[in-house]
């Protein structure tokens, strides 16, 4: 009987009933020939590979991450509780030792939504990740956690939750921004002041194939992690990054992605975008699966893959060794560059402006950062929607210091209701969810 | 996991149980015209039960001790015995439950078969070899069926010569995906079908996804199928010269009947029936709007199994025996290492029950204590030796620091408890089946079983500590330890198809049943469901079943727009639909009569 090396969990939910319309990519028919592939394997038969039920989240999980405009059930289906609910699952039973690895194999994906959310964005409306890692940070007392985000698009949704996070490290690699959505992601892109040097973009061109891949986790990521010394490590296991996706114009292949799971040894690994369901899918999710069990995967070959035709040239390969070593000195500086962007500076502030592609609208952010010498520091975001709805939305970070608890109760109960439809306010350290509204 | 009881090898003559020994006496007169009698056979570890039912109920039985090494005796003796003097005329069939195939199975006792199998891209096949016979060759077909690499049919004929050189009679032929392009086993069949007696495809021993379970059945298949054949054989010619020609069909793992002569081609269809036994003997006996969990207690293991609304939930896969998993369609059955003749020992001060089976209960010549010895103490089992019982109890109840009659109700209590615990750890197990869209994960049916039906020797003793100690409402299946070969009797055909419709393709096929048809366009779910439910009659039809006794349900229905290049090409439908397992029509009269018989303590011989 097969036998895994390491004992692996399995949530798939490929919510089979539900879409973002009939003929979106994010539809019921995405994940059925993975489900398929993964059947006929025989996986689930492979001792020391369970499958569990996918869970569902609670509003509070919700808002311990999202500020929900105006609140979680409008900005959500009943989809998004169960696919976010699915990583929650696999993150209690790894932290509750009924495995010792997991993936969650679910839809809808999450990694561009935000902090505020308005609507949806890029297929997703809520981040699973996210609301997985601050309920074990919350549940189990997990404190650093790295986010590796291998999707073929920035997860600039995730970016955003923990710009202002130094115990949270992201780094994402992804197509470059200047050819594909979300058109961000670039080198000095590194975090708020309090955090700079633990958001890292590893931006790479297009027809990086797997030599460009491995070489960036080699150079750059397994480095930094060996130096950031996380509790946990979580992979956005986005899977648009293949030959065949029809979204993107990158080059990677099922044994790649195998190859890239068992180098980097996730705890955790999430699915998030993909649309290539017949030609990718089914063969990166087994191949990744296998890699995560410590089993055999060199058999997994896509019908359509072949090695040379993938071959990245030569300035590709020049490309991405410059790219990781900005990134490896983007790290190393980083106590620097948190020093000189605190440098008199109280409030830090920063404007963003988020485009909504899936609903079709702009949101305009006005961000105020208290800079803190003891802690993360305490923030406000004033929000708005044209012709929609503003809000003032306070954060108080998880070790939140006396005074920026002070400051954020202060903003949130004193601050004049006025211009906002609501105040919204998350206490991380009481876990506490609070709004104000007119 | 099925863990199967200890065969007892003795050599007896028929006992008519419950009767004493000058009623043992050949009746002259015969039984009432005009009455339909069906007979029931199921083997099981330690004693074959043998029933006659009918109109009035429940009108003769049997049991005789197991001979494993002489099974075909058992049967056609019970068979015979059970007809004597009877009008044979009056009987409608025979229903034969038999451990054949399964103890052939667990012991190794197999002949030799050998496997081509043909894979591609994922795990290596290598993995999934089951014998020494077993011939991997290029060939390849993708999740929706088509050709990725045609086979290899040089590698196909050696392969085939070097069996054939080996002597090998029968083999398996089986293609990773070939459920949804069987077009490469065919192929090789082709090829090779004239070297072998016979050929097992896979996509016709099974309809459903795993590779690796489709490759074990069609092996067990073909392995099974020269002693099933030779029994099916041996039996029909006995029947013939003594004069008793009715039909016959066997008991499958999931509760249903299948004529005898349609099991030739799928003989790993008589495998593991015992369990499916018992739980259709309980149907009868439970309340149609009801959950209910059955609890077979027998010497070894107790076996439990759920019924909803009288229905019995089914595995989720197939049959696992010895170290083989298949895709052989099955009653869901949980078995725990729990039962009259566990071992009982102390360990650190601690009382532990099972979860194995030293030989039968002290009081009848075994060499450690056990449940059923405890029984004995308290006064609550009878006919054996109680002397030997209270020596091994007093033995435990040392240990432990109490009296004898204390030891005694500590062991019962505990089985009890532990029972029922493994009996909500069953239903956990149940509620906790993944699912795959969004109305089952947030609306899903969770199962809340309120009864308890128990059946098996010690069912009244154990049925009485069981409602003492918890909520469900509690009852003991009447005439309790024939049960199995009632159930065996009463039991109607179930079988399922499953269809997969391409309107992109314009092609449905069940693969199972041989069929594939061009569709026309416009093809919908509504359609597919007959065309599914048409199949399902035809099968069942096929196996035995009588027209008018077919319940059918869908058991999943599931549609996909199929979408390339951000266009709708069109719709990809699945469907299964199945015959639910359950009772044969007339079942509802015959459990009536069984219901008097019991209250009037009514013992047919």
């Amino acid at each position: 009987m097969l036998k895994a090396k390491t004992h692996t969990g399995l949530v798939f939910f490929p919510a089979y009933d539900w879409a973002i319309s009939a003929t979106h990519p994010e539809r019921e028919e995405r994940l059925l020939y993975t489900q398929d592939q993964i059947s006929e394997e025989g996986l689930l038969d492979v001792e020391g590979i369970d499958e569990f039920k996918a869970g569902v989240v609670d509003i509070k999980d919700v808002q311990r991450v999202h500020f929900c405009v105006p609140d979680a059930r409008s900005v959500m289906t009943e989809s998004h509780f169960i696919s976010a609910g699915g990583a929650k699952t696999i993150g209690k039973a790894k932290m509750d030792g009924l495995v010792d690895r997991g993936f969650a194999l679910v839809r809808p994906p999450g990694h561009h939504a935000m902090r505020v959310v308005h609507g949806g964005r890029g297929f997703c409306n809520v981040n699973n990740e996210a609301i997985m890692i601050e309920y074990l940070r919350q549940a189990y007392g997990v404190d650093r956690v790295a986010i590796i985000d291998t999707d073929c698009h920035h997860g600039d949704g995730t970016q955003d939750i923990y710009w202002h996070d130094p115990d949270t490290l992201f780094i994402s690699m992804h197509q470059d921004g200047r050819t594909l959505f979300p058109g961000t992601g670039f080198n000095n892109e590194t975090g708020g002041p309090t955090a700079a040097g633990t958001t890292l973009n590893i931006p790479l061109p297009p027809y990086t194939s797997e030599e460009g891949f491995l070489t960036v986790l080699e150079k750059a990521v397994l480095p930094i992690l060996q130096e950031f010394k996380p509790d946990l490590i979580v992979n956005s296991a986005g899977q648009d990054n293949h030959f065949t996706d029809p979204l993107t114009n990158m080059n990677f292949s099922a044994k790649g992605y195998a190859d890239l799971t068992a180098r980097l040894k996730p705890d955790i690994a999430v699915l998030e975008g993909g649309y290539s369901i017949e030609s990718a899918l089914p063969y990166v999710n087994v191949g990744l699966i296998l890699a995560m069990a410590g089993m055999d995967y060199s058999h997994v070959v896509e019908p359509e893959y072949s090695a040379e035709r993938l071959r990245q040239g030569p300035s590709i390969t020049a490309t991405i060794e410059k790219t990781c070593q900005q990134v490896i000195d983007t790290w190393n500086d980083r106590q620097n560059i948190r020093i000189r962007m605190q440098e008199n500076v109280i409030y830090a502030e920063r404007h963003n402006t988020v485009f909504y592609d899936t609903d079709g609208f702009y949101e305009s952010q006005h961000e105020t950062l208290q800079v803190c010498r003891e802690c993360s520091g305490v923030l406000k975001i004033d929000s708005s929607v044209e012709r929609k709805m503003r809000v003032l939305a306070v954060h108080i970070p998880r070790k939140a210091c006396e005074n920026c608890r002070k400051t954020g109760y202060q903003w949130f109960e004193k601050t004049d209701m006025g211009p906002y439809d609501m105040i919204l306010l998350q206490d991380r350290p009481e876990d506490q969810y609070r709004v104000r509204k007119k | 996991m099925i863990r199967l009881t200890t065969m007892i090898i003795s050599v007896s003559n028929v006992i008519d149980t419950h009767c004493p020994a000058s009623r043992r006496i050949r009746r002259n007169d015969p039984i009432d015209q005009g009455q339909t009698m069906i007979i029931g056979l199921d083997v099981g570890g330690t004693h074959t039960d043998v029933v006659l039912v009918g109109e009035n109920g429940l009108e003769r039985r049997i049991k005789v001790p197991t001979d494993t090494s002489a099974l075909f005796d058992a049967v056609f003796s019970g068979l015979e015995h059970i007809t004597r003097d009877i009008d044979i005329s009056q009987i409608s069939h025979a229903v034969l439950s038999t451990t054949l195939t399964t103890n052939a199975i667990v012991q190794d006792k197999l002949p030799a078969v050998g496997m081509i199998v043909t894979s591609g891209p994922g795990i290596d096949p290598e993995n999934f070899r089951t014998c020494e016979h077993y011939y991997r060759v290029a060939g390849a077909m993708d999740h929706s069926g088509r050709e990725i690499l045609k086979p290899d049919e040089k590698a196909v004929e050696d392969a085939a010569s070097r069996m054939r050189d080996s002597g090998i009679e029968y083999v398996g032929v089986v293609g990773k995906f070939s459920i949804r392009n069987p077009a490469h086993e065919k192929r090789i069949r082709e090829i090779i079908s004239p070297m072998f007696e016979k050929v097992f495809l896979g996509h016709n021993v099974s309809g459903n996804f795993s590779f690796p379970r489709r490759i074990t059945t069609a092996f067990l298949n073909a392995s099974v199928y020269p002693l099933h054949k030779r029994f099916f054989e041996a039996v029909r010619q006995s029947l013939d010269k003594k004069g008793i020609q009715i039909p016959i069909y066997i008991l499958k793992a999931d509760g249903g009947t299948m004529d005898f002569e349609t099991s030739i081609d799928f003989p790993g269809q008589s495998i593991l029936s015992g369990p499916a036994a018992s739980v259709m003997g309980s149907i009868g006996f439970a309340a149609d709007d009801e959950e209910t969990i059955v609890l077979d207690i027998g010497g070894t293991t107790t076996d439990m199994a759920v019924l909803i609304n009288g229905v019995p939930v089914l595995a989720p896969y197939g049959i696992e025996i010895a170290e083989h998993k298949t895709l052989i369609r099955a009653l869901h059955s949980y078995s725990v290492g729990l039962g009259g003749d566990s071992t009982v020992r102390v360990e650190h001060g601690h009382l532990f029950i099972g979860p194995d089976r030293t030989g039968p209960a002290m009081a009848y010549d075994g060499p450690e204590p056990t449940p059923t010895d405890a029984l004995f103490v308290l006064g609550k089992a009878q006919n054996g030796d109680r002397e030997k019982a209270e020596k091994g109890i007093e033995a435990i109840a040392q240990l432990l620091g109490v009296s004898t009659a204390e030891a005694a109700r500590r062991i019962f209590d505990q089985t009890c408890r532990e029972i029922l615990d493994s009996a909500r750890q069953m239903v956990s197990l149940i509620n906790s089946r993944p699912v795959y869209t969004v109305r089952e994960a947030l609306h899903g049916h969770q199962i809340k079983p309120t009864r308890l039906l128990v059946l098996g020797g010690p069912a009244p003793m154990f049925a009485e500590n069981f409602t003492a100690v918890s909520d469900y409402q509690v009852s003991v299946v009447p005439h309790w330890d024939v049960a199995n070969a009632v159930g065996t009797a009463l039991s109607r055909t179930t079988c399922e198809v499953t269809l997969f419709a391409d309107t992109y393709k314009l092609e449905a096929s069940a693969p199972e049943e041989m069929f594939i048809q061009a569709l026309k366009p416009g093809f919908t779910m509504a359609d597919a469901t007959e065309m599914a439910t048409e199949l399902l009659e035809k099968k069942a039809l096929r196996e035995g079943a009588s027209s008018g006794d077919l319940v059918t349900d869908v058991t999943e229905a599931l549609e996909f727009n199929m979408v390339r290049d951000f266009r709708m090409i069109g719709k990809n439908i699945r469907i299964k639909v199945q015959v639910r397992p359950g009772l044969i029509g007339q079942y509802e009269k015959i459990i009536a009569q069984i219901k008097k018989q019991s209250r009037n303590g009514d013992h047919p011989c």
